[in-house]
């Protein structure tokens, strides 16, 4: 039996008929075409697909698009605005905070839930706070500085 | 990866997810979903439907130390007057993305031997409420954790709530893991609860996970702490019963050997007991 559910998605209000086990990411990107939210792994460990759901840093994999019916999501198609850069993706760009990029929506989601909850993150709560997501290019090292320096720029 | 096709039902109360457990034979239901999603996707398990209780509000309450089925680890972690070592391990658990939907029921009663809180619970003598919808019963977390994956929830059944009682001045818990540097599941887990009355440790309880089937509570260690002043030279001592108490049969993996686990055991009890005496003697 399908099911309607009504969310809205980077400000936007959507009604859509789905499947029970129609996954969030496949509905974001497959339904709505919002292809920024990747899709990393089958185990719920990589985080490339982290999404916000209601304001948490979610892993839209692991949540089923009937549990989001009424939820506001934010992806990271919502981030920038039209002019500008978001300043986490600035700060990314400007650290090199990214190699191939596959990693990069999903970090950036993760790391502005963190920054949400404590504005002046030390390296330690940065890898803590990042710890559900992988990156298999850059190290880490540039993640961590562009977080750094993304809070600063948003302080 | 999708799962095979299953029907979805979203429950208002407790008493309407017991029915449609009733109604729908193998359904099963559905808290955070960061267990039975990614088994689904893997297409390890099937069912026929799932019963959501996620936004049932009476599940997501925490009062005193009764903490509704459906809380989210985050929730727990940040909620003040829970005893220490559950504060400790639910903010240890996964990554923040899981502790943001995982629920501290859902964790219980899925009981993968990996998981913290059954180990966590069972040194708290927590008390488990289960509801059948117009029946109730309380188990106590020694006769909740039976199995591989297996608990005392019987078909038709729900987790409601967790018991938990209030630390008291002189008591201490404290939770030390090794965690799979991946997944942070517990390779080996030890939470310690033990109080200290005149300078001399009245009570002890000592629980282990990661190691055996189940959630394991181990006698000999916390006898051995009983008496002492909880001193670093009398918890070395009891910490290391654990390595001949445990059984023969251990738990082991490609990411740590059933050997490397039980010289582990003696190392993460030690760890566990020491932060709990340095707590109840604050
Ligand atoms: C990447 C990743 C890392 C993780 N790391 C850890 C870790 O370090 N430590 C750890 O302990 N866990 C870890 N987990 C597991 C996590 O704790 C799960 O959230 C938890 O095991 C299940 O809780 P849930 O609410 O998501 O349950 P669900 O997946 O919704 O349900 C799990 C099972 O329990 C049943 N169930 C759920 N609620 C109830 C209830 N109230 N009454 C009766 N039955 C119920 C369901 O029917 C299902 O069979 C991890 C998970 C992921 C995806
Ligand atoms: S795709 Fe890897 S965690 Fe979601
Ligand atoms: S930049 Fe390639 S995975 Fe992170």
């Amino acid at each position: 039996m399908t099911h309607t559910i009504s969310l809205t998605v980077n400000g936007k209000a959507h009604c859509s008929v789905v499947e029970p086990r129609l996954l969030l990411v496949h509905y974001l990107r497959d339904v709505l075409g919002l292809t920024g939210t990747n899709i990393g792994c089958d185990t719920s460990q990589c985080g490339s697909c982290t999404v916000h759901l209601d304001g948490e840093a979610v892993k839209a994999c692991t949540v089923l698009a009937v549990q989001a019916d009424g939820a506001t999501i934010k992806t990271i198609e919502g981030m920038a605005s039209p002019t500008s850069l978001h300043p986490l993706q600035e700060a990314f760009r400007e650290e090199h905070g990214l190699q191939c990029g596959y990693c990069t929506p999903g970090m950036i989601m993760a790391a502005d839930a963190l920054l949400r909850h404590n504005h002046k993150p030390s390296e330690a709560q940065i890898r803590q706070g990042l710890e559900g997501n992988m990156c298999r290019c850059t190290g880490y090292q540039n993640i961590v500085k562009a977080v750094q320096n993304a809070a600063l720029k948003m302080a | 990866m999708y799962p095979s096709s299953f029907e979805y039902y979203r429950a208002e109360s407790v008493r309407e997810a017991a029915k449609l457990l009733k109604q729908h034979p193998g359904a099963k239901l559905l808290a955070g979903g960061h267990s039975i999603i990614p088994l689904l996707k893997l297409r390890q398990t099937e069912v026929s439907a799932l019963i959501d209780i996620g936004r049932i509000a009476d599940l997501r309450a925490i009062n005193g130390g009764m903490i509704g089925a459906c809380c989210t680890y985050a929730q727990v972690a940040a909620a003040g007057g829970l005893p220490a070592a559950l504060t400790e391990a639910a903010s240890h658990v996964g990554d923040p993305a899981v502790r943001a939907r995982g629920t501290i029921g859902g964790g219980v009663a899925h009981a993968d031997p990996a998981s913290d809180l059954p180990t966590v619970l069972l040194a708290l003598n927590a008390k488990f409420h289960i509801s059948k919808g117009r029946t109730a019963r309380v188990v106590p977390a020694i006769k909740f954790f039976t199995g591989l994956y297996e608990t005392a929830l019987k078909e038709g059944e729900l987790l409601v709530a967790i018991e938990v009682d209030a630390e008291a001045r002189g008591t201490g818990s404290a939770y030390a893991k090794l965690e799979n540097p991946a997944s942070r599941y517990a390779m080996v887990g030890a939470a310690a609860s033990v109080t200290i009355v005149n300078g001399v440790c009245t009570d002890a309880s000592v629980a282990v996970g990661g190691l055996t089937t189940h959630a394991w509570r181990s006698k000999r260690v916390a006898g051995a702490l009983l008496e002492t002043t909880l001193d670093a030279d009398s918890i070395s001592k009891a910490s290391k019963r654990i390595v001949k108490e445990l059984p023969d049969d251990l738990l082991g993996d490609m990411h740590a050997s059933a050997d490397y686990r039980r010289a582990m055991s003696q190392v993460f009890v030690e760890r566990a007991v020491t932060a709990a005496a340095a707590r109840a003697k604050k």
